[in-house]
């Protein structure tokens, strides 16, 4: 369960000082499925970036289950996000000179299991998505949509229990993008993960089980 | 994960593994080359000092010259050729005249050889032996009827400076009117030597041509040992004989330096005991040959013989490397100044190409290091990463750059550029010191030369009448070693070459926030 207790962030621009959260106060409990939406600039990026331990808030107190994300420092904050946290991203990210399997091995390599356990999961993984006939394909021989399944994959090979998505349909078309949400709400549910899903897309958004509206730094329940 | 994302990173970006590999092969080929080269030139000093020296000899002793006294011309004082009214064997009209005077060479000190028992008791000698250096020289002339008068002709001064060649023939006139008189001068460097040290010295770099070494029971008997050019150049042969201060010696064997083309250091080598005989320094010698027990011990040892033999001047091998001279010398010198420089340049240069190449490599890979730091890679994780990529590029260039090498020695060993190089017994600084005062000294010519006839001067060597010091020449043909050591250096500088590329460029990729990874978030 996220916890977020007046939490604000600010960065230094050039002449002035940009508010990105301001005092948010948030709880989202585990197993839900909640779309973010707002403008751009909004505070979106922001606010993924402290829920994904990929960042420490200014002030307030971020929490993730028992860990205070907010207080702990680099090396346990990987920790987490290693075996916790799952991200999909816009733009796919993924490694272009590995393969599909060995893109999604990159997740477990932190967790330190075997060679021969980390292809298996990754196998399956891939197999779990659809693609378990392009598994020595590299990122440029896949269709977006596939490329998107094998970020799906890497973020899910690990059984986080959190799915952090951003845009992840932005680069689609709209059958793919339907494709991609369908296979993410079918994970949700059968893994009971918690899914915050970052999007444009109101079609998306309504897909979720709750739907919050972040702008100007302040997040309100849609 | 490591080995394989290596592989996927070096195959798939090959055009910049290719780039850093070949930018670090030259560098390390070239630096392969002028060591291997430097290796190949110090070999060749080593060959012309042996040929000198012998093999083996770390440290040479010997006394700094005396200055010539007042009056005396030259370092080696008045001498000369004194024939009575007797003298010669008169035939036909024709009186013939001969001397031959062994002494010890003029610009040599010579010293005690209880000396040597002063050296061998030092710690640190693991040999030593004496040597005494001289030279004969023989006067010899024809005069026609007609008396010779008070002739006393003779050798004046003790001069180095070029070698003799013929002198022009007699005419006609002189002191006692009589004319067509012709005198010559014969002359060939002697080494006595202690014929059971044999193990160090001068003789312990030579190949035996004919006949047999000087042995033990030689002591005392008058037996020599020519070197095979000197030999030739004057017909002598194994069996034959040669006089030398007036007595006859059996020659029982030639020997040959283990140098190409060049000569040994003496033309005729005697046992040491009746080289101070007929020297007339008896229990003298002017040489000590020291090999040191520890390659490494070399420095300290020449340190403690000095405290030892304080008033002697002790030589090292690297003292006597200096005394090399000769194209071996211009080599050295080029492998020194502009090899060694050229190859911290291009190092430098290749060093930068790859550091570079990295840099630019994580910035363009920001993003992707990004994604892996928030799915849970670890800093030290991506480091590791980094480096790894840039120190097997580092590894290649090194393999590519023994190859380059290889290449570059075999093609000098075939070219096989021939150096030559000279180093003389009058040895290490004082030596060349020794040698540059020999060549201002001018020789003397026969005071009272009797009649008008030439003067002849044969010299055996390559000095002068009076020469400063035995000298040999040697051409050696340079061959550029290939060693573990060279295989060392292009490892070492090839990890080198990627830790530091690998240092510099993991480090941007750990300063990179994990939060540009998702930049693109509104």
């Amino acid at each position: 369960m996220y916890e977020l207790v007046n939490v604000t962030k600010t960065y230094n621009a050039t002449k002035r000082k940009v508010t990105a959260l301001d005092n948010v106060t948030l709880s989202i409990p585990n197993g839900q499925m909640v779309a973010v939406q707002g403008p751009t600039g909004g505070g979106k990026s922001t606010l993924l970036q402290m829920l994904g331990a990929l960042d420490r808030p200014t002030s307030g107190d971020v929490s993730l289950g028992e860990s205070r994300l907010s207080k702990l420092g680099d090396h346990k904050l990987a920790e987490i996000r290693a075996k916790e946290i799952g991200f999909v991203f816009q733009g796919f990210n993924l490694i272009p000179t590995l393969t599909a399997l060995e893109n999604v091995e990159t997740a477990l390599a932190p967790l330190h299991v075997s060679g021969s356990e980390r292809r298996d999961r990754s196998q399956a993984a891939l197999a779990s998505v659809g693609l378990a006939d392009r598994l020595t394909h590299l990122p440029a021989e896949l269709s977006g949509g596939q490329q998107q399944r094998v970020a799906i994959a890497r973020a899910l090979v690990k059984s986080p229990d959190v799915l952090l998505a951003d845009e992840p349909t932005g680069a689609l078309d709209e059958e793919t993008r339907d494709e991609i949400m369908t296979l993410l709400e079918g994970f949700w549910r059968e893994q009971g993960l918690t899914l915050i899903i970052v999007t444009h897309d109101t079609a998306v958004a309504r897909r979720a089980e709750r739907r919050l509206h972040i702008k100007a730094g302040k997040v309100k329940d849609a | 994960m490591f080995r394989t994302y290596l592989r996927r990173e070096l195959v798939n970006r090959r055009r910049q593994t290719i780039i850093i590999a070949i930018g670090m092969g030259l560098a390390i080929g070239l630096v392969i080359l002028v060591n291997s080269f430097s290796a190949g030139v110090q070999n060749a000093q080593a060959s012309v000092l042996q040929s000198v020296y012998g093999v083996g000899t770390d440290i040479t002793i010997s006394q700094a010259p005396t200055p010539p006294t007042a009056g005396a011309t030259g370092g080696g004082g008045r001498q000369g050729f004194n024939f009575g009214s007797g003298s010669g064997q008169t035939s036909g009209g024709t009186t013939n005249l001969s001397q031959s005077r062994l002494t010890s060479t003029p610009t040599q000190t010579v010293f005690a050889s209880s000396q040597l028992a002063t050296v061998q008791g030092v710690s640190g000698v693991a040999a030593a032996t004496g040597t005494l250096s001289l030279e004969n020289i023989t006067f010899s002339g024809q005069i026609p009827g007609g008396g010779t008068g008070n002739r006393q002709g003779g050798t004046g001064g003790t001069a180095g400076g070029t070698g003799g060649t013929a002198g022009g023939t007699g005419t006609t006139g002189g002191a006692d009117g009589a004319g067509g008189s012709s005198f010559n001068l014969d002359r060939f460097t002697v080494l006595g030597l202690d014929p059971a040290g044999d193990s160090v010295g001068p003789l312990s770099a030579v190949a035996l041509s004919t006949g047999r070494l000087l042995t033990t029971a030689d002591a005392g008997t008058d037996v020599a040992v020519l070197d095979s050019a000197y030999a030739t150049s004057a017909s002598l042969a194994t069996g034959g004989t040669i006089t030398i201060g007036g007595t006859a010696f059996t020659i029982v064997g030639t020997v040959d330096s283990t140098s190409t083309d060049s000569a040994t250091a003496s033309n005729v080598y005697i046992p040491l005991d009746v080289a101070q005989t007929l020297s007339s320094n008896p229990g003298m010698i002017s040489n000590i040959y020291v090999t040191a027990s520890s390659s490494s011990g070399v420095d300290q040892l020449a340190s403690d013989l000095k405290t030892a033999l304080p008033t002697a001047t002790v030589d090292t091998q690297a003292d006597l490397a200096a005394t090399v001279s000769g194209s071996l010398s211009t080599a050295s010198s080029l492998v020194t100044n502009l090899g060694t420089w050229l190859s911290i340049l291009v190092l430098a240069a290749a060093f930068l190409i790859a550091i570079l190449f990295t840099i630019s490599g994580v910035t363009r890979r920001t993003r992707e290091f990004g994604t892996l730091k928030a799915i849970g890679w670890s800093n030290n994780r991506i480091v590791g990463q980094v480096a790894g990529e840039s120190i097997v590029q580092g590894l290649i260039g090194g393999v590519l750059g023994i190859l380059i090498g290889i290449v570059g020695i075999v093609i000098i060993n075939i070219i096989s550029p021939t150096l030559s190089g000279s180093a003389s017994t009058g040895t290490g600084v004082a030596g060349a010191a020794r040698r540059a005062a020999g060549g201002a000294i001018t020789g003397g010519g026969g005071e009272g030369g009797g009649t008008g006839g030439g003067f002849g001067q044969r010299g055996a060597g390559g000095g002068g009448f009076g020469a400063a010091a035995q000298q040999a020449t040697t051409s050696v043909a340079l061959h550029a070693p290939f060693t573990l050591e060279v295989v060392l250096i292009a490892v070492g500088l090839a990890i080198l070459g990627g830790l530091l590329a690998g240092a510099i460029g993991g480090w941007r990729a750990a300063r990179l926030r994990p939060a540009e990874a998702l930049r693109s978030v509104g």
